[in-house]
């Protein structure tokens, strides 16, 4: 963290740009400093445009990624996010962070791990996911659940394809509609349609939800039939974190910080909180 | 002590000679602000309440916190000017020492607590009370730390109360003498006699406030009453001492290749302050926006630094066109619904 003020931008480089739909590309960022980012999963990040803002962007990589870089999955959707997407290899952007509360990982060891993850909700899960199969032995069964309104909109493609191969993944996709014309295969349905197809036990099994605001009330609804308790499910929540350091204000939820007690949270903390879900 | 016209004198050498800016309370139209004092005769120290708490001068209206250059990134900045304020009252003091809390808590922010550090907090005892004013239920009338310099007016003298080593050396080259057995009586006195001044009160310790708060977040009726007529204009964060929330945003220079970023007051009154991505609004009501602003003055603060952070000011009260920000109205009226 820079020392002078915690407002300043670290540079940064786009190593790598990786388009993944036709609203979302994967950047590969690399600090000046060349040090790694040292974040934990569900972690984020304020991604600074000079002359544009700041957004707080998620990090989608694993900490345990090789390399100094880290990675970005960003949907171009306000001002920041659309002056990113038209920024090239090499070109530089502002960097402050990491932010917030991760993904405890010390509370999913051992355990089976169940990811659930709708639209863009797949990109902080990801470091988790990749945490996971790189410490593949810490962990025990795990699942993925992800679901997009459509075939198009999926990401991480070649990266599904090799969960899926993975001996001791188990991956359920689906999508809300598929065109006509669209070449899908997979289940057709919301995301709650996968949760009876997945076989856990609510003893040693952890959830970790990504998703839209939406999703959350169905999805808890489904895991709370399923016997899983509150305490076992950790959700990573969006808000707007301006200054990402528990000052602006803009991201509280009732009482708490999205950006310091988050964005992940416990659902057992948050379920009865109105402004949370 | 110091006699009065020593006092002028003195705080005229310091307008005159000090490097510091010299700031005061002033009248303006019939209202009195915290302003650049010209001259040591404008100095108010009998005023009622300022328009505005001093918050402005460690935390501007709109400060530079980065300059950047599109070619060469950002560089932090933090445009201090050292300042003698002369005049706070006590809950001002107050609000002020949680303001340092909460600049200073896990990620210190250097563009608020630099602008402290440079600044000589001269604090004065209330004289006369503003009719909004409810200091003396919230334990705020009168403040024993926090302060460089105290002074209390006994007639035709000030005693003055020195806080800190800053303050010590300020007195350098002021004319004071020592305080006799009844100056010390006289400002006890004084202290005492304040907090009767107060029309408007408190039914309930304040330390009853956040768990009143909390037992009645989900009286919707309650809020929806209280809040029919907000204006969601934010004047009451505006006007408070303990409101910080604040928006960033990039200003370009006319060439576009170089500017600077900038943080200026937000208030959580405002329809769009709970907007995310999507434009989904989480707190699209008027009542969510108008109890979040009680749950995090009485509740949300206090849970997080121990603070109830309304130090009875009664500015928000006081600015509030359609009249329904007086928190003692609320405070006693959720002590009686929630009987």
């Amino acid at each position: 963290m820079n020392r002078h003020s915690i407002y300043e931008p670290e540079n940064a480089k786009i190593l790598n740009i990786r388009e993944q739909t036709e609203k979302e590309k994967l950047f590969e960022i690399e600090l000046e400093s060349g040090e790694p980012l040292d974040h934990d999963p569900g972690q984020f990040v304020e991604l600074s445009i000079a002359g544009v803002g700041e957004a707080p962007i998620s990090i989608t990589s694993s900490p345990t990624k090789e390399g100094a870089s880290f990675e970005l999955c960003v949907r171009a959707v306000g001002n920041v996010t659309n002056a990113l997407h038209n920024l090239k290899i090499n070109d530089e952007v502002g960097i402050r962070g990491p932010f917030g509360t991760g993904f405890d990982v010390e509370e999913f060891k051992g355990r089976d791990v169940l990811f659930i993850g709708g639209g863009l909700g797949l990109a902080p899960l990801r470091s988790l996911i990749n945490y996971v199969i790189d410490r593949r032995d810490e962990f025990g069964k795990t699942a993925i659940l992800y679901g997009c309104r459509e075939p198009c909109e999926i990401l991480y493609e070649d990266e599904l394809d090799q969960w899926d191969e993975m001996t001791n993944m188990d991956l359920h996709q689906t999508v809300d509609r598929c065109p006509e014309g669209v070449c899908w295969e997979g289940n057709i349905g919301v995301i709650t349609t996968l949760i009876p197809h997945v076989d856990f036990d609510p003893d040693t099994t952890i959830a970790a939800v990504c998703g839209p605001p939406i999703m959350y009330r169905f999805v808890m609804e489904e895991l709370k039939n399923r016997n899983l308790p509150d305490e076992q499910v950790f959700l990573s929540l969006e808000r707007r974190m301006k200054c990402g350091v528990g000052k602006c204000g803009h991201c509280q939820i009732d009482g708490l910080y999205t950006c310091q007690e988050g964005p992940v949270f416990n659902y057992a903390d948050v379920k009865d909180v109105e402004e949370a879900l | 002590m110091i006699s009065k016209e020593d006092f002028e004198a003195f705080v005229e050498r310091l307008v005159k000679e000090d490097h510091r800016e010299v700031v005061g309370v002033q009248e303006k139209g019939d209202k009195f602000v915290f302003d650049e004092l010209k001259a040591a005769k404008d100095l108010r120290l009998d005023y009622d309440v300022t328009i505005l708490p001093p918050k402005k001068y460690f935390m501007p209206q709109r400060e530079t916190l980065v300059k950047y250059k599109v070619k060469d990134g950002h560089k932090a900045v933090n445009e201090i000017t050292p300042r003698i304020i002369l005049g706070i009252h006590p809950y001002d003091l107050e609000a002020i020492r949680q303001m340092d809390k909460v600049f200073s808590d896990t990620y210190e922010d250097k563009n608020y607590l630099k602008k402290r550090e440079a600044s000589v907090l001269v604090g004065v005892n209330i004289e006369n009370v503003s009719e909004w004013c409810f200091a003396g239920s919230m334990g705020t009338s009168t403040i024993e730390e926090h302060y460089d310099l105290m002074l209390t007016d006994i007639g035709d003298k000030y005693a003055i109360e020195i806080g800190s080593e800053k303050g010590f050396e300020l007195l350098d080259e002021a004319d004071v003498m020592e305080a006799s057995e009844d100056d010390i009586s006289a400002v006890k006195k004084k202290k005492e006699g304040v907090k009767e001044k107060f029309e408007k009160k408190l039914d309930l310790p304040p330390e009853e406030l956040p768990i009143l708060l909390e037992r009645s977040y989900g009286n919707t009726d309650f809020w929806k009453e209280h809040s029919e007529k907000c204006y969601s204009c934010g004047s009451c964060n505006l006007v408070c001492p303990t409101c910080y929330c604040f928006d960033v945003k990039d200003f370009n220079e006319l060439t576009l290749d170089e500017g600077e970023r900038i943080r200026q007051w937000d208030g959580c009154l405002l329809e769009e302050f709970a907007i995310v991505a999507g434009d989904e609004n989480f707190r699209e009501n008027r009542y969510q926006r108008y109890r979040h602003r009680f749950m995090r003055k009485g509740r949300y603060i206090h849970d997080r630094f121990g603070d109830i952070a309304c130090v009875g000011c009664g500015r928000c009260g006081s600015h509030c066109v359609p009249d329904i920000a007086d928190p003692t109205e609320i405070y006693n009226d959720l002590k009686e619904v929630t009987k």
